[in-house]
């Protein structure tokens, strides 16, 4: 339909996060990397997968390039981490956190930041990658509660933005046999809820020697 | 597409194809209800009442039986409402109510229903109903067999569409008025997206219950109306005053009743065409110009209006944001687009996995769209498809 009157576009983001999500950089797949770091999954409605490639000496992140299936703000998270991350030590870049790439965008919506989380993921699995591969990591680390409480701290809770960790929406958190079982403070019919559980399953089944996720709410 | 001084993009033209979600008001229906606004603006009186209220309460009759007529009801079976949300509530909650101790708790609604009929058969169900939710096959067509199956003496109401609000399939409506008529139980039809758009006639049809919306065919928001067959039990839901029959309290929406009933006049079987017209010229070259599309819903049976695709390996609200800085309007099944940040339920409910509901777009015309738009739609569309893959992880290159 036409409207004769001229309208403004008008867009839930930043100016720079459009700016990345109109021309994202380092961009593509990357031939032989020397680290390989994939989040997400389509079941989560995002997914990223970042490449690196590094200085043996140094350690240095020598070039970074990222794939996305996501929404803008995955796609603008993933051009300025990676714009971060070159040039950066592996040890430097660990720290790079998403609170950083929202800031350098000047902020994102809150209920968006799960997917921009993914890209920080991303990165840190493709340094975890190299690091595996070239004999960086010793051994690994069971599961436990902590480690469950560690890893929950990347699942947002999309009314504030914040980790469901820090708004204590988490009850409880029990690890027996491979099975971890989280208690969600939430009713399950609560218009969150099921963004949180598949957030949930998704950060903990991909623990080495976690067998079944659980995630349970109270009412 | 020009730049304004701040720098920022400005379309001279918009082309809104989201009219499922919403419709460009037609002038003729805002002509048609400025009186009631603004010269006879009492409420409706009886006959016996002063004249501004007479001539009042006749706009109101008249556009009741305008629409009535449309659906081939006599106007006594028609009640004005806010909107189908409103009607779905009152069809849904007003029979179980009417029946829980005559009959029995039990409902069956389609899984594909929109939330105004799935969220009242849950929270029925937290009332203490029974709720069956029907599947559908993977074009949207509801079990017919599971149908028959699922009714139970119990069984008070069933709820299957018309036709879907976002996949456009369009239900057999007359075999499963035969089934439910066979077993003797009630039906209530969702025709939010299908009023005027496709043939329903409640003579030729048993159907008992329709739910009806303004804001669909360019018509006003927040008028809507129930079709209630004589001799269905209802309860009244909303407290108040005796007005429309005593089934819906509330000062009656006099100028949005007259701007509905005229909305429905201005809907012709032409108009059908052209956009039938232009939904095919989207599904067709979608699907032939651009790789990996897949049609979402039937082809043959589906709203005149309505073209759904999912367009693989790519995210539904990047495409939105990049159709948006282009100049066009349309929606999506993805999670990432939905206020729930849930994944369509239908896409889902077709038997499509997450990735085909976050890469599904919806097209839907309008009286205000023409052939044109649908063209650079779908060249719009080739464009930010082939640049999201590029930078996609799960494209094939």
């Amino acid at each position: 339909m036409k409207v004769e009157k001229k309208s403004e576009i008008r867009f839930p983001y930043s100016e720079k996060v459009l700016e990345h999500f109109r021309n994202p950089h380092n961009v593509g797949k990357m031939e032989n990397p020397d680290g390989k770091g994939l989040e997400g999954s389509p079941a989560c409605g995002d997914m990223v997968a970042v490449y690196i490639k590094v200085k043996p000496e140094t350690k240095v992140i020598e070039d970074v390039k990222f794939e996305s299936y996501g929404c803008a703000s995955n796609i603008a998270t993933g051009s300025v981490i990676t714009d971060i991350a070159r040039g950066k030590t592996l040890e430097e870049a660990k720290k790079i956190t998403w609170k950083q790439a929202s800031e350098e965008l000047g902020g994102l919506p809150p209920i968006k930041a799960h997917c921009s989380v993914l890209a920080v993921e991303g990165l840190r699995a493709a340094i975890r990658d190299y690091e595996e591969k070239h004999g960086l990591v010793t051994e690994k680390e069971p599961t436990t509660e902590e480690v469950v409480r560690r890893r929950l701290k990347h699942v947002m809770n999309p009314l504030t933005g914040l980790d469901i960790i820090r708004t204590d929406l988490i009850l409880k958190i029990t690890v027996v046999d491979g099975t971890v079982r989280v208690v969600v403070d939430l009713p399950s019919d609560h218009q969150f809820a099921s963004a949180i559980k598949e957030d949930i399953m998704e950060k903990l089944g991909s623990l080495w020697d976690v067998k079944s996720v659980e995630v349970v709410f109270t009412a | 597409m020009v730049w304004s001084e701040e720098g920022k993009e400005i379309f001279e033209n918009m082309i809104y194809l989201d009219n499922a979600a919403c419709t460009r008001l037609d002038e003729r229906v805002l002509e048609a209800m400025t009186p009631y606004f603004f010269d006879t603006y009492a409420v409706a009186t009886s006959e016996f009442g002063y004249s501004m209220g007479i001539d009042a309460k006749e706009g109101l009759e008249n556009s009741r039986e305008g629409i009535a007529s449309r659906l081939g009801a006599d106007s006594e079976e028609m009640i004005f409402t806010s909107g189908d949300t409103e009607s779905s509530n009152m069809a849904l909650k007003g029979v179980a109510w009417a029946l829980k101790e005559k009959k029995g708790k039990h409902i069956i609604v389609s899984q594909i229903e929109d939330f105004p009929v799935l969220n009242t058969a849950k929270a029925l169900q937290k009332q203490g109903f029974d709720v069956t939710f029907l599947g559908v096959d993977g074009e949207g067509f509801a079990d017919l067999e599971g149908l028959r199956k699922a009714i139970t003496k119990e069984t008070v109401l069933v709820s299957v569409q018309c036709a879907n609000q976002e996949i456009g399939t369009a239900q057999d409506l007359k075999a499963i008025s035969e089934i439910c008529k066979e077993k003797d139980v009630f039906l209530h039809t969702d025709a939010t997206h299908s009023f005027t758009r496709l043939p329903l006639n409640v003579k030729k049809l048993p159907v008992d219950l329709v739910t009806l919306s303004a804001h669909t065919i360019h018509g006003p928001r927040g008028i809507g109306a129930l079709y209630i067959r004589k001799g269905t039990p209802i309860t009244k839901f909303m407290d108040g005053g005796f007005q429309e029959s005593n089934i819906r309290a509330g000062i009656e929406n006099i100028p949005g009743a007259v701007g509905f009933a005229t909305a429905v006049e201005l809907v012709t079987e032409d108009e059908n065409k052209q956009l039938e017209s232009m939904r095919n010229r989207v599904i067709e070259r979608a699907l032939s110009e651009i790789p990996e599309v897949t049609l979402n819903g039937s082809r043959e049976n589906r709203l005149p209006q309505n073209a759904n695709m999912t367009f693989h390996y790519v995210e539904g609200e990047s495409i939105t944001l990049h159709m948006d800085m282009r100049g066009f309007a349309v929606s999506t099944g993805s999670a990432c687009f939905s206020r729930s940040l849930e994944a369509s339920h239908v896409i889902r409910g077709i038997g499509g996995d997450h990735e085909r509901a976050h890469g599904s777009v919806r097209f839907t015309f309008g009286r205000y769209n023409r052939m044109e738009d649908a063209d650079a739609a779908v060249d719009a569309m080739s464009e930010v498809v082939a640049r999201l893959r590029e930078i996609s992880p799960l494209a094939r290159k």
